[in-house]
This record gives C-alpha cells, sequence and structure tokens, in this order.
C-alpha cells in the first residue's frame, strides 16, 4: 500500500467516523400499552436486498411503540400460502410477506401483502420498482401500509425531520429521516440558528440565523440549497411560521418597536402588521384551517397563549392556569394544542383539547421546549436536556410511548417534523 | 500630540484586527487605498476612508466607555441604577460623536422558550436604547437587537452564570 492510499483510506475512516457520530440514534424508552403482535417475514429472493427492506419495517413499527415483533424464521414469498392457523398460535395478530426480484437494468421489484391472521384475510399489497440504494425508502413506504391499515391513521416512516446540532464553534442545520438516519447539512454557521419550519410542501424551511450578528429570517429551498431574506428589518427578526397554503409567514419582528406580530409573504415581500400590544407577542402558529394564529404574550403581566383571526382582530386568552406557558403547536387536525409549561422551575410539555380546555402535563423532565408535532398528530417532537447535553425526545399524545434522539458529537435542539412526503 | 496621534492610528490597527471595520452603513462608497505605512515596527492600515471616524473610534476602548455591558435582574428589563453613570457617558460621547453608530445587543439566560427569550432580550436591548434616546443620542444612531439566550457569556446551569448572561451588550461603528 503507497503513503497515498494509506492517507486516502485512514482519511475515508475518518470520514466515516464523523457520519456515525452525526448520526441521530433513537432510544425506545416508553411503549404503547397495548402494542399489536406483528411478523414481517424476510422477503424471498435477492438476500441481500430483501433483508435490508424487512429490516427497515421491522425497526419503523417497533420504534413507534405500537406493535411487537413475532420472530418469522425463513422467508416468505408473497404469494406463498398462508397457514393463518399457525402464525394466531405462534402470537402474531398480522403478517407481512413479500418477494424481492431483480428488473431490467439493475433495479428490483419489491412486491409484499400483509394478512390479519385473526381475520384470516388480506389487508391488501402493493408493488414497488426500486434500485438497491433505494430498500430504506421502500421499507418505511410499507411500515406506513402496514401501520394504517392496522391503525387507521396514516403512517410517517417517510418523513423527515429538521433539527439543529451544536458543536463547539459550529451550528449546522440537518434533515434527517424520521428513523434518524441520512443526515444532511442545509446550514453550517458560526452563529446560532434556530426556529426552523418546515413549509406545508416539505420543500423549503423558513429559520432565523444569527450569522449577520442579529436574528434575520431566511427561507432556504432543500432541493436547490438556495435561499433568500424573508425577513431582515432594523431590530430582531424571528419566529418564523407558515400559513398553511405556503404563501406567507407570520412572524416576529421589532422595526416599530417590541416583539410585533406580521404577515409577510414568504418571498419577503408585502409586510403587514397583525396583532399590537405594548408587550411582547412572539411565536406564532396557524391554526391547519388558516383562520386563527395561536402565539405567546405577556399582554395580561406573565406569558400566556393567546389567538387572533388571521385576519387581525381581537385577541383571546388561551391558557390561564400557572405563570409561564409558551410555545402553542397545534395538532394536525386542530383539536389539541401542544405547549411549554412552567411548573416549579421545571419547564414540562403539555397538551389542551381546545374544546374542553382540559390540559394534562406529558412529561416529567426539566428543560422540554420546542415541541413539534408529527403529521399524523400522533408524536410529538421536542428539545430536552439530559446531563446537561442537548437531546431531542419524542412523546405520543396520550403521554404513553417516548423516545429519545440524541447525536454523539453535540447537542441538539430546534426539532421540526416534516410534513407528509408527496411522492 | 504626537503620542496621541500614534494611539489615534494604533486603535484603528486593533480595529482592523477585529474583522469588519467598514461602516456598514457606508459599504457601498469607495474605500481609498493609499497602502499600508510602517511606524514603531506596528503595521497601520486605513481602515476607513475617513481618518477622522477611525481617531474617534478609539476612544470607546479606553476608560468608562470601554465598559460595554448592562446586566439585569430574572424577569426584568430594568436598567439598574448603578448603570446610569455608564449609560451617561456612552450617551455623551454618542451626542458628541454623532456619525458613530452602536448596535445593543440584548441578552437572556437559557431557562425557557428561545424565542421568548429572544423577545426578552429585545426588551432589555430597548430598554436601554430608549434611555440612550433620551439622554440625546439620536434614533438613526442606535439599533436595538437580541440574541435571545443563544450567546451565554457563561454556560453553566446557576445563578451566577445567568446573572451574567442577562446582560445589554454595547458596540460600536466597526465592531458589528
Amino acid at each position: 500500500m503507497t503513503a497515498l492510499k494509506r492517507a486516502v483510506s485512514a482519511l475515508l475512516l475518518l470520514a466515516l467516523s464523523l457520519a456515525a457520530h452525526a448520526q441521530l440514534t433513537i432510544e425506545i424508552t416508553g411503549a404503547g400499552a397495548n402494542r399489536i403482535p406483528v411478523s414481517i417475514a424476510d422477503f424471498a429472493g435477492e438476500p441481500g436486498v430483501s433483508r435490508a427492506v424487512a429490516m427497515v419495517i421491522r425497526a419503523d413499527l417497533e420504534r413507534s411503540g405500537l406493535f411487537k415483533m413475532v420472530e418469522a424464521g425463513a422467508p416468505l414469498a408473497e404469494n406463498a400460502a398462508v397457514n393463518f392457523g399457525d402464525w394466531k398460535s405462534r402470537g402474531a395478530d398480522a403478517l407481512v410477506v413479500g418477494s424481492v426480484a431483480p428488473t431490467a437494468n439493475g433495479r428490483f421489484e419489491v412486491r409484499f401483502r400483509l394478512y390479519d391472521t385473526q381475520k384470516q384475510a388480506s389487508l391488501g399489497g402493493l408493488v414497488y420498482v426500486m434500485t438497491a440504494q433505494q430498500a430504506r425508502t421502500t421499507g418505511h413506504r410499507i411500515a406506513d401500509f402496514v401501520y394504517e391499515k392496522l391503525l387507521g391513521e396514516p403512517g410517517v416512516f417517510s418523513t423527515r425531520i429538521a433539527y439543529v446540532v451544536k458543536s463547539v464553534g459550529r451550528f449546522e442545520l440537518q434533515i434527517a429521516d424520521a428513523d434518524g438516519m441520512n443526515p444532511q447539512t442545509a446550514l453550517a454557521s458560526k452563529e446560532p440558528i434556530i426556529s426552523p419550519a418546515w413549509s406545508p410542501d416539505g420543500g423549503r424551511l423558513a429559520y432565523v440565523s444569527f450569522e449577520s450578528k442579529k436574528p434575520v429570517i431566511y427561507v432556504h429551498s432543500l432541493a436547490s440549497g438556495s435561499r433568500h431574506v424573508a425577513a431582515n428589518f432594523k431590530g430582531s427578526n424571528s419566529a418564523p411560521a407558515w400559513s398553511p397554503d405556503g404563501r406567507k409567514l407570520a412572524v416576529v419582528l421589532t422595526k416599530d418597536g417590541g416583539s410585533q406580530l406580521y404577515l409577510v409573504n414568504a418571498d419577503g415581500s408585502g409586510i403587514v402588521r397583525l396583532a399590537s400590544s405594548s408587550g411582547i407577542d412572539t411565536e406564532p402558529f396557524f391554526s391547519p384551517d388558516g383562520q386563527f394564529i395561536y402565539f405567546t404574550s405577556d399582554r395580561g403581566g406573565s406569558p400566556q397563549i393567546y389567538r387572533v383571526p388571521a385576519e387581525g382582530g381581537s385577541a383571546q386568552r388561551i391558557t390561564f392556569e400557572g405563570s409561564y406557558n409558551v410555545t402553542p403547536r397545534l395538532t394536525p387536525d386542530g383539536k389539541n394544542m401542544a405547549f411549554v409549561t412552567r411548573n416549579g422551575g421545571r419547564f414540562q410539555l403539555a397538551l389542551m383539547d381546545l374544546a374542553s380546555r382540559q390540559t394534562q402535563v406529558l412529561t416529567d423532565s426539566d428543560k422540554d421546549e420546542s415541541p413539534s408535532f408529527a403529521p399524523n398528530g400522533r408524536m410529538i417532537i421536542y428539545a430536552s436536556e439530559i446531563g446537561g447535553k442537548g437531546v431531542l425526545a419524542a412523546v405520543s399524545s396520550d403521554g404513553r410511548v417516548k423516545q429519545k434522539l440524541s447525536v454523539q458529537a453535540g447537542d441538539v435542539r430546534e426539532p421540526a417534523w416534516g410534513p407528509f412526503s408527496k411522492n | 500630540m504626537r503620542n496621541k496621534l500614534i494611539m489615534a492610528i494604533l486603535g484603528a490597527a486593533l480595529l482592523a484586527g477585529c474583522g469588519t471595520t467598514v461602516d456598514p452603513e457606508q459599504s457601498g462608497a469607495p474605500v481609498e487605498d493609499r497602502g499600508a505605512k510602517r511606524i514603531d515596527g506596528a503595521e497601520v492600515k486605513r481602515v476607513t476612508p475617513d481618518d477622522n471616524l477611525g481617531s474617534v473610534l478609539a476612544a470607546v476602548k479606553q476608560g468608562v466607555l470601554a465598559k460595554r455591558s448592562v446586566f439585569f435582574d430574572y424577569d426584568s428589563y430594568v436598567i439598574k441604577d448603578e448603570y446610569k453613570s455608564l449609560v451617561e457617558a456612552h450617551a455623551k460621547f454618542l451626542v458628541a460623536n454623532p456619525r458613530v453608530k452602536m448596535l445593543i445587543q440584548g441578552n437572556a439566560d437559557e431557562r425557557g422558550s428561545r424565542e421568548y427569550n429572544l423577545a426578552l432580550g429585545q426588551k432589555r436591548a430597548e430598554a436601554l436604547k430608549k434611555m440612550l434616546t433620551l439622554l440625546g443620542a439620536r434614533e438613526d444612531q442606535l439599533e436595538a437587537v437580541s440574541l435571545g439566550e443563544e450567546k451565554p457569556r457563561c454556560s453553566e446551569a446557576n445563578e451566577a452564570c445567568w446573572s451574567q448572561n442577562r446582560r445589554d451588550d454595547m458596540l460600536y461603528t466597526g465592531e458589528f
């Protein structure tokens, strides 16, 4: 081996280990009360690709905290005859079987079928044509199919999350698959990056960057990597929130004195003031129907959550209990609101049923912030701290399923769960 | 007199070491490059098209004007009496040098929501801005911004540390 070759392979190893350090690892720390026992058999044909697909399906379902894996044994083809009695006695309520076959130009055809072993019936199946590199993507799609058929709500295994990693002197806005794999850096900066927010179509991120020694709002197109300034007025510019149609951003500006709410077109044009108060108004969030903007304000003496009609109008107070309720985030169906509440110096995540105003505290930690709902409303990802280190955590809206997401290399914070993927 | 001149030039050289030194308001103006001179072993470079502004700014590196921070109580944006003389000195300087600008960066401790803390830092920056304008500084000389909890001076989770992070920093032209 020449010195050059050695140096190159050392560099490659270094790059690989750096990638491993940057990887978000997910640990399940709490599971649902009644997990559905499911068996995912290895797919028949093309052992390498088959195993990769099946492993992703199992890991996704297991990580959701709502399924329990039942050992399947030998591979089972998509068209194999299924002995339902046998699978019932093994304890599996559902079974996935499948086949992988090579097609032209190095691609693979993946077929699968989902069975309900109790009803002894097929719940359907699909066919995908993919490259070997798309094995994970295909696995996530199959897991989404299984999840939806068995639970009656869409799965979020094919979605992505954005978050900020802080290491020494460096901030990175990263985007990873919902299982933490394939992290990619959209922006790296020496100065802080906060408040990433996904456009409803999943193509853009709005965020606040301090690269010019003050907070400025940018809109960043993920596919092209190009970005533009959405708000850079005198004073601070922060807290971007997308309107459900993706055309406007609710933002917080201080150009007229005090932190106040404004609406601006996503391209930075057409700025209008949305509300006025003598105190702090911040953290706007659109209701999913676009009718209201929820926000945090100290107009009543302590930070509480209010809402105003998106067209403007008078504010209505939403939270009353406690002296610190901030960061309103509504479920995709608009029925519930997650927020951060302070209980005796501890900052915890709470969920309010907006119709009854019933509130439930979901977490038992000290420094929870920045909640963000999965697009199916089942899980909430948020920032927390363990042993002085910034980590992400996720909790189900019933408080039962819990996950911890961390990176070895630094602090993770400011999570934002992306929308359903369009394809 | 000669000493003062050298001090002023050295001050300008120090500014050159701080990174961006061109007044952002004047960045469109042509910067004359008259090359570098060597005086007493120090390399001296021109940093602005205006000699006078450079020498004026040397003053903010010394004496009371070198003090640039005001600290706050928890959840408060009231400027305490102990900082009044400091704020007065900076206001006097701004009044005497109307072409000098100041960026006021408000900061908050780490507890609670990042965006709410950004708004708290803004309140602190604006409280200082208001006091400076009441003392005669012009509105267009001042910009109040917030860094929220993002740039802590101290990073332990205790009150001694948090109290250092609840603060306003004053930056002059050439420092931001």
